[in-house]
């Protein structure tokens, strides 16, 4: 009974604190895209309130809450107020699923008169044995939230961005599926922790039935799939409706899209979902092909607890080998966080560097050119991990 | 069963929360009179005489309808990626390509056929 109730508290504390690391992620990259596309045109971008502007963030939540409530008179209240809710829950969800960082292994141990432990604390929300379909199941659900929207506002522009939002959803998330296909094939696991653990060697592989391994290079699965990494990141753009893909709000043709009616924290809460899709896409690359919370020669769950233990030693203390874990394990989700936020700024700078595509041509990408890239990539890697496994020349 | 209810539970407190703060700006949002001018849906400035039920293209629609036939052929990949290593272990790797082959031939004959029948233009 003791141990449920402990488990069920830390396992609903970790999700509250994942999920709100998500939402407080969104003002200070909304803050580091204002500022990042001000440096790219050469403008200043917000720099008044506060250091560096950052303040600015707390004025815009406050200005936010604050707004006046609105609703058209002939949009559907009910469908009108759930879209906004619904649109972060998929991000959310699947950003649980993701590990942040090693398991932490806990051993028995005493404290304040009382038995602790062994316990494996794992680092994301919750961990689901087939979290790649998972990931793409869920987050697939932010359509809904944007036909909701869309529908509920009873305005055509909101209509149009809603229904555009849907089609170039649905249409690259089958290059986007098709993709990881080749991950899979090359891991062998849905699981993002194997996927992961796998990276954290030295790059090795069958040839020809021999066995190379370059001790140098990390076994990060971008040296195997590149052209599944590009079309991959690229049907990501198309997930979170970001620029060159943002056909869903163009401006210039639809004024806002599915979010044109909407103002305040309303509107906030889709960027809360849209930047969420961010996170959680460049969490997806930095798992799939950069060796997630790893990073070969250095950081790796075996090396990460003893570089800490050293490092404690420096100051003058001998860790158990329980902090020596949690510090190599908090050592290791920086690394995954610094690989993160690499992929967010390339996000934003391709936001402000592409100009937008015409609706049929960004069909015609997905469709037509990114759907057959990805199923030669998924067919190569099939055939070539065969005749790699084959020794030939006879060994 | 139990590996998915901290999926419910996190989904139903997200959205507590996002309800939570609804309510809460309207709480303390500005109140201000309400008009049937400023009421209406936003175009541009003109008067809106054309509600959201507007005609839309047949497109949308027959996209919506090739994805579901293409999503569940890949979804059908999954499994045979998952598998395959353990199939060349066994030293049935020729069989699970080729067999994945045939499969695969449907789906580009499929697409190939998408294509021609111009079912993915868009004017």
């Amino acid at each position: 009974m003791g141990v449920d109730v402990f488990e069920i508290t830390v396992n609903f504390l970790k999700m509250v604190i994942i999920f709100l690391m998500m939402v407080q992620i969104v003002p200070l990259l909304v803050w580091v895209e204002r500022r990042g596309s001000a440096y790219i045109q050469n403008r200043f971008g917000p720099n008044r309130v506060g250091p560096l502007g950052l303040m600015q963030l707390l004025a815009d939540a406050v200005k936010f809450l604050t707004k006046e409530e609105f609703i058209p008179a002939r949009g559907y209240p009910g469908l009108f107020y759930v879209a906004p809710v619904v649109a972060m829950i998929p991000a959310a969800l699947a950003f649980g699923a993701i590990p942040l960082s090693m398991p932490i292994n806990i051993e028995a141990f005493e404290w304040l008169g009382q038995h602790w432990g062994p316990y494996i604390f794992k680092f994301q929300s919750y961990e689901i044995g087939i979290g790649i379909v998972f990931v793409l199941g869920v987050s697939s659900l932010a359509a809904f939230a944007l036909l909701l929207a869309g529908y509920g506002s009873n305005n055509k522009y909101a209509l149009y961005g809603a229904l555009r939002a849907s089609a170039q959803t649905i249409s690259y998330e089958l290059a986007m599926g098709l993709s990881i296909v080749g991950v899979i094939l090359l891991f062998n696991s849905f699981n993002f922790i194997d996927i992961v653990n796998a990276q954290s060697a030295p790059l090795n592989f069958n040839f020809f039935g021999h066995r190379a391994e370059f001790s140098w290079l990390p076994n990060w699965g971008i040296f195997y799939q590149p052209l599944g990494a590009v079309i991959l990141f690229a049907a990501m753009f198309a997930e979170a409706n970001r620029l060159p893909f943002d056909l869903p709000e163009a401006e210039g043709e639809l004024v806002a899209g599915y979010h044109t009616e909407y103002a305040g924290f309303k509107f906030n809460m889709f960027f809360i979902g849209e930047y969420g899709h961010m996170l959680v896409a460049s969490a997806l690359m930095v798992i799939f092909y950069f060796g997630g919370y790893t990073l070969y020669p250095f950081f790796t769950p075996e090396t990460a607890p003893q570089m800490m233990t050293k490092l404690v030693g420096h100051l003058g203390m001998t860790p158990t080998s329980n902090m020596a874990n949690v510090l190599g394990a908090l050592l290791l989700h920086v690394v995954m966080l610094a690989k993160i936020v690499a992929f967010l700024w390339i996000f934003i700078w391709v936001r402000w560097t592409l100009p937008r595509f015409r609706y049929d041509q960004l069909m015609d990408l997905g469709w037509r050119k990114m759907l057959p890239w990805a199923l030669a990539n998924t067919v190569l890697t099939a055939f070539f991990i065969l005749i790699m496994r084959y020794p030939l020349w006879g060994v | 069963m139990s590996q998915l209810l901290p999926v419910l539970v996190l989904a139903i407190f997200v959205a507590v929360f996002g309800v939570v703060l609804l309510w809460f700006s309207s709480l303390i949002s500005e109140k201000a009179p309400r008009n049937s001018v400023k009421d209406e849906s936003y175009e541009c400035g003109l008067p809106s005489d054309t509600s959201g039920s507007t005609k839309i293209s047949i497109k949308f629609y027959l996209t919506a309808i090739l994805f579901i036939l293409f999503d569940i052929e890949i979804i059908f990949m999954y499994p045979w990626a998952l598998t395959y290593n353990d199939f060349i272990s066994a030293g049935f790797g020729a069989y699970s390509l080729m067999a994945m082959g045939v499969f695969l031939a449907i789906f580009i004959f499929g697409l190939f056929w998408e294509v021609k029948s111009k079912a993915l233009e868009w004017e």
